[in-house]
């Protein structure tokens, strides 16, 4: 399917019951150079709207919240040697983590890709 | 959005210069301020302390005291040995109150006829009223005529002295006057960053065109904030209203050095007392170095423990591009301020652990002249 996409910036791919998550190409051009994403530990649960992540700049530390709620499933761990993956390739290369989805309704809620891009150009 | 801003937030002589270069803007001190351009903190920062980088500096106050005796005058509000400078040199010392805290930190150069004053963007005008309130006789002049621009890292002097022929001949910490298009320009070899380098203080209606033409030179780049921000934590350097406030002494602060031996002994600046106390007996805490051992960043109000018990806490923290990891400074107990000693840093919940190391993180490089 294709990526949808939440007012807080974040991006999330489903295929079968398992949701891939991180930022928007837009929420990592605001942030600058990423240096460090903390994640969370494989099997936590998460909530839709909660906080699960972290990612920082140079500048400052930002919370990235889910999406959808479910259960972690894998991590990215090439992030922990090159954060830099979020700014190459936020929408692919740089995902974040990958949840068991608990309610598959929750995507409902979410934007498409031109609805978020209509977002995105209202904040300019 | 509104293109024009609130009316309470200011602009720099440059903000059209530096909406040109694609900043990206952040109220800073009262001020609209680019924080970064589009290359970036990390290549700004490299930049920087590869070839040349123009800061806008303008926001901070440039003040002058006019009087027969200024340098007697002003040693009352600050512990630095002023009566020593000779005309043409430059001092880092920092107003006290009477607890020995730290008001704000400045440069202090000594003209043939007066003192030109570099205070800090967020305390100018708490410094100015000091100014006015404590030196009866001095005539305080608050130079908002002038904007101020920095030029920082390996190649800046050589840039500089190519508009500015003599620039590369001026020592280190000094001032002079030069002539360009025509106008006074007061250049200092001086700076926030750990490089070589000169700040310079032009009339605002030259700002504008000085810059373009520092900007045409192929070493120089635009720097923002941001990047300031990293090269100064690189280079060990204090972030007022961070690393040091009301409540910071400069002995606290690692600052002694600014303290010379006859303004030790003979005291009368605010808070003298605390000062010649700590000085004999030894702080009760210290701001460090320190290296979190791991990748995540450790910011300001980051809580230090040492055996679990919380000794300290981080005043400023972040990412050093030139370290190429997570860099610190923060005030830990006396018994803790040894490089080599362990401790642990409470990050969102969890503990990571750190090294307290000496500063700076990057080897200062400022002219041996």
């Amino acid at each position: 399917m294709s990526l949808k996409y939440t007012k807080e910036h974040e991006w999330v791919r489903v295929e079968d019951d398992v949701a891939t998550i991180g930022i928007t190409t837009y929420a990592q051009e605001q942030l600058g150079d990423v240096v460090f994403v903390e994640l969370p530990e494989i099997d936590a649960e998460v909530e839709a709207g909660n906080e699960f992540a972290v990612v920082e700049s140079v500048k400052a530390a930002s919370e990235v919240y889910s999406p959808v709620g479910g259960t972690v499933v894998e991590v990215n761990e090439d992030l922990a040697a090159k954060p830099g993956l979020v700014n190459e390739d936020a929408e692919g290369e740089g995902w974040f983590v990958k949840i068991k989805l608990a309610d598959p309704d929750e995507l409902d809620e979410l934007m498409d890709a031109r609805a978020y891009k209509a977002y995105v150009d209202t904040l300019s | 959005m509104s293109s024009s801003p609130p009316s309470d937030i200011r602009r720099t002589p440059l903000y059209s210069l530096h909406a040109e270069l694609g900043a990206k803007f952040v109220p800073f001190a009262g001020y609209d301020m680019p924080v970064q351009y589009k290359a970036g903190i990390m290549a700004e920062h490299r930049h920087t302390r590869a070839a040349a980088g123009l800061f806008d500096v303008s926001h901070m106050g440039q003040v002058v005291l006019h009087e027969a005796e200024p340098a007697l005058a002003l040693e009352k509000l600050v512990p630095g040995d002023l009566q020593a400078l000779k005309p043409g040199a430059m001092r880092y010392t920092m107003f006290t109150n009477e607890n020995g805290g730290v008001l704000d930190d400045l440069m202090v150069l000594r003209r043939e006829t007066d003192l030109f004053l570099v205070v800090n963007a967020s305390r100018k005008a708490d410094d100015i009223a000091l100014l006015r309130a404590s030196l009866g006789g001095v005539r305080i002049e608050y130079l908002e005529d002038r904007a101020l621009l920095a030029l920082q890292g390996p190649q800046a002097v050589a840039v500089a002295n190519r508009l500015l022929p003599g620039v590369a001949r001026m020592g280190f910490m000094t001032g002079a006057n030069f002539t360009w298009n025509s106008h006074v320009i007061f250049v200092t070899r001086s700076g926030y960053t750990g490089e070589d380098g000169v700040e310079l203080s032009i009339p605002n209606s030259q700002a504008d065109a000085f810059a373009r033409e520092l900007l045409a030179q192929p070493e120089v780049a635009p720097i923002g904030l941001g990047a300031r921000d990293s090269l100064r934590l690189e280079a060990g350097l204090c972030l007022y209203g961070n690393d040091l406030t009301p409540e910071t002494t400069p002995i606290e602060a690692g600052l002694a050095w600014t303290i010379s031996k006859r303004r030790r002994a003979a005291g009368g600046f605010p808070g003298d007392a605390v000062i010649q106390k700590q000085l004999a007996l030894g702080p009760a805490r210290k701001r460090v170095g320190i290296k979190p051992a791991g990748r995540a960043p450790a910011r300001d109000h980051t809580k230090i423990l040492a055996g679990g018990a919380e000794v300290g806490e981080i005043t400023s923290g972040g990412f050093g591009p030139s370290v190429d990891g997570p860099v610190a400074m923060g005030y830990v107990a006396a018994a803790q301020a040894v490089s080599g000693t362990a401790l642990d840093l409470e990050i969102r919940g969890k503990s990571h652990p750190a090294t307290v190391v000496p500063l700076p993180f990057t080897p200062h490089r400022y002219a041996k002249i």
